[in-house]
């Protein structure tokens, strides 16, 4: 038998059906819903008299519309209200499973699934959201869709696809101290750029991806999606079965074995054939910021904003004199020269306990900045935030003058009050730094969350490693 | 859906590389629930000087008469035309819907980015993909004479302008959903007994799923 990718072998068990052309009926297990993608797929669900084709397929949750401050009094903004109680409606009206604002489990949609044990290695997941590619770290063919797929997804249990290229992303050896997941995606996405992943699949690989932590593996494949591919994978291992196991919606008993008897075969075949295949040396990735309006636009903390004058190609070289001015930066400016006004730790891409730890590490027994005007950590879900509570992390932050707030994706996108003001720079463990992306007029800095906290202690971004 | 067939119209010049969904419709309209009324917030933060949200009425709002969406030149175009990686970033499909309740019917640009380029197959919007230099011809060409006619052939997989013409890829299934404006969904359900039958097999292999 011909060797397999893991990309192929996902595929492979959940094709339905094929048309001439290769387009594939694919099986979707997994449905995960939020507030912002789902009304109008509801709608037309209501519309064409349909209902959820395997009800218990789905998870909702609201959040990227929660204030992060007190509940108490629900949601000031009326219109953001309106989307939340939408969903609560919908849920309601066709009986989809739900964590709702007032649960204790309740946070970012891709922080949730997996820790309800709802992503599970193997699975087809889904949802109306581009950051769904997180799931592909348990070895899962996870993509986000728009809403009328989202509409697809619940009325059929299925999507039409076809087949994307695979690209393999190996990252040999070991990173340095100080270099997180974080900065190995961001590396990965300087080189290959935003449009690199366009038409694939990545599945990343090698020792220092296989040395991550379940919470690292869910951040390098977060972005994925930030490379242009829809889906990132990891191939499972031990690291992926100590994480699942025991989780609310994983397998029990008899079933467990079963599960994991195939889930031990989701890894790509010695011999597979990629279509592309990528190394990076992880010895020589070094702490990463954003200086731009892409995330390809990035370089080593010690580095400096590049020079547009050394680009030969025209579109290129236009983008970066866009991004310069959009970001107020000068060519040839060292990284570390970089003030900035605002610390956001939080997002699907870095709230996870192993991100505020590693924040909380840089910022404990320090104090902000004085020309920091607000240092934010959000949690990603309720339960992180309780376990982060219980090590005595909010105590840490809180002394150094962060704010602890209430779970959501908040700054990450500013569909709540967390926004930032007209030309506010802000040192992000977020996925974006478009234009306007955490307010209009908005300057993201993408950066790991060791990386934000130290700025948010040194009011410019610092070296972690001097640190 | 409305379907597809031959659409002939000037285009509009978007001169832009990685053209987000952000930028496309920024987050603060995605709080509506409807699926109709987002053209007015297309490219919102390029087109207006000031910031606006849903309870903003756009006639209070002051247009920036530097982007090329505002240039009186370029009114009533179908045809959009923009760089490469068009439509990167977030899911959202509210960016075609802005695209499409403004009135663009098509997208012409050297590449796409994946989840935008299959939003657009749902909502009767027809993406096109053409090597860069077509593409930079065509700039130029609309930047000679910007009422220049663009027509977009589905069915011959052909966008004709001047005397030019360039073929461009398909799926063949898209491209029948799309020329025949086709439910996706009623599709999928007419093979719902092969749903079953995945499922029941499935149940055998993966039973956690299925309990």
């Amino acid at each position: 038998m011909a060797a397999k990718t893991l990309y192929d072998k996902l595929w492979d068990a959940h094709v339905v059906r094929s048309e001439a052309d290769g387009t594939a009926l694919l099986y979707i297990d997994r449905h995960l819903v939020h507030e912002v993608t789902s009304p109008q797929a509801f709608e037309g669900l209501r519309e064409a008299g349909r209902t959820p084709w395997k009800r218990l397929a789905n998870l909702a949750v609201p959040d990227h519309n929660v204030p992060t401050t007190d509940r108490a009094a629900g949601i000031a903004d009326p219109i953001s209200r309106e989307q939340v109680d939408a969903l609560d409606r919908n849920v309601k009206h066709f009986d989809v499973p739900y964590i709702p604002l007032a649960d204790l489990r309740q946070g970012i949609v891709h922080v949730v699934g997996p820790e309800q044990g709802a992503t599970l290695p193997g699975m087809t997941v889904v949802c109306g959201d581009s950051h769904t590619a997180t799931h592909g770290a348990f070895g899962a063919l996870a993509f986000g869709i728009g809403t009328s797929e989202v509409e697809h997804a619940l009325a059929t249990q299925c999507l039409l696809q076809k087949k994307s290229k695979a690209m393999l992303i190996r990252v040999n050896g070991v990173v340095g101290p100080g270099v997180t997941a974080k900065d190995i995606v961001l590396a990965i996405i300087g080189r290959i750029g935003t449009a690199g992943g366009n038409g694939y699949i990545l599945e990343f690989a090698g020792e220092a991806i296989m040395a991550l932590s379940m919470e690292g593996r869910m951040t390098v494949c977060n972005m994925a999606i930030e490379a242009g591919a829809r889906a990132g994978l990891i191939a499972v291992d031990d690291t992926t079965l100590n994480y699942v196991k025991g989780r609310p919606l994983a397998p029990r008993a008899e079933h467990w074995e079963q599960a994991v008897a195939w889930w031990r075969t989701l890894h790509s075949d010695a011999g597979a054939q990629f279509d592309r295949v990528v190394e990076f040396d992880a010895a020589e990735i070094q702490p990463q910021v954003t200086w731009g309006t892409s995330p390809e636009m990035v370089v080593p903390v010690d580095g400096r904003v590049p020079d547009p004058g050394q680009e030969p190609d025209a579109v290129k070289r236009g983008g970066m004199e866009k991004a310069l001015a959009y970001m107020g930066l000068k060519a040839g400016t060292p990284i570390a020269d970089i003030a900035i006004d605002k610390v956001f730790i939080g997002s699907c891409t870095n709230a996870r306990i192993e991100d505020l730890r590693a924040a909380a590490a840089v910022v404990r027994g320090k104090s902000k900045a004085a020309n920091v005007r607000l240092a934010l950590v959000v949690p990603g879900s309720g339960l992180v935030k309780q376990q982060a509570e219980q090590e005595g992390l909010d105590a840490i932050f809180k002394a150094a003058g962060f704010e602890w707030r209430e779970p959501g994706c908040s700054m990450c996108l500013g569909m709540n009050e967390d926004r930032l003001a007209p030309g506010e720079r802000c040192a992000s463990t977020s996925n974006r730094n478009f234009e306007g992306r955490q307010g209009a007029g908005s300057r993201t800095h993408l950066v790991s969350p060791a990386m934000a906290a130290a700025a948010g202690i040194a009011g410019r971004f610092v070296d972690i490693r001097s640190l | 859906m409305e379907a597809f067939t031959v659409l002939t119209s000037p285009a509009l010049p978007l001169d832009r590389a990685n053209v987000d969904t952000d930028a496309i419709i920024p987050k603060q309209y995605l709080k509506s629930i409807y699926k109709s009324g987002f053209g007015q917030y297309l490219f919102d933060d390029w087109r207006y000087l000031d910031a606006g949200d849903l309870s903003v009425p756009v006639a209070s709002r002051r247009p920036n008469s530097e982007f090329v969406l505002n240039n009186p030149l370029h009114q009533g175009a179908k045809v959009l035309l923009a760089r490469e990686n068009f439509g990167c970033g977030s899911s959202r499909e509210h960016a075609v819907w802005a695209l499409s309740d403004h009135g663009i019917r098509c997208v012409i640009a050297p590449s796409f980015a994946d989840i935008f380029f299959n939003n657009c197959f749902k909502n009767g919007v027809l993406p096109v993909a053409l090597p860069a230099a077509t593409v930079e011809a065509l700039f130029q060409a609309v930047q000679a004479d910007p009422r220049l006619e663009v027509t977009v052939d589905l069915a011959a997989q052909q966008v004709r302008w001047s005397k030019a013409d360039a073929a461009f890829a398909v799926d063949p299934f898209r491209k029948d959903c799309l020329l025949r404006g086709l439910d996706e969904i009623g599709l999928t359900l007419e093979h719902a007994d092969a749903i079953k039958v995945y499922e029941a097999q499935r149940a055998k292999t993966a039973p956690w799923l299925f309990t």
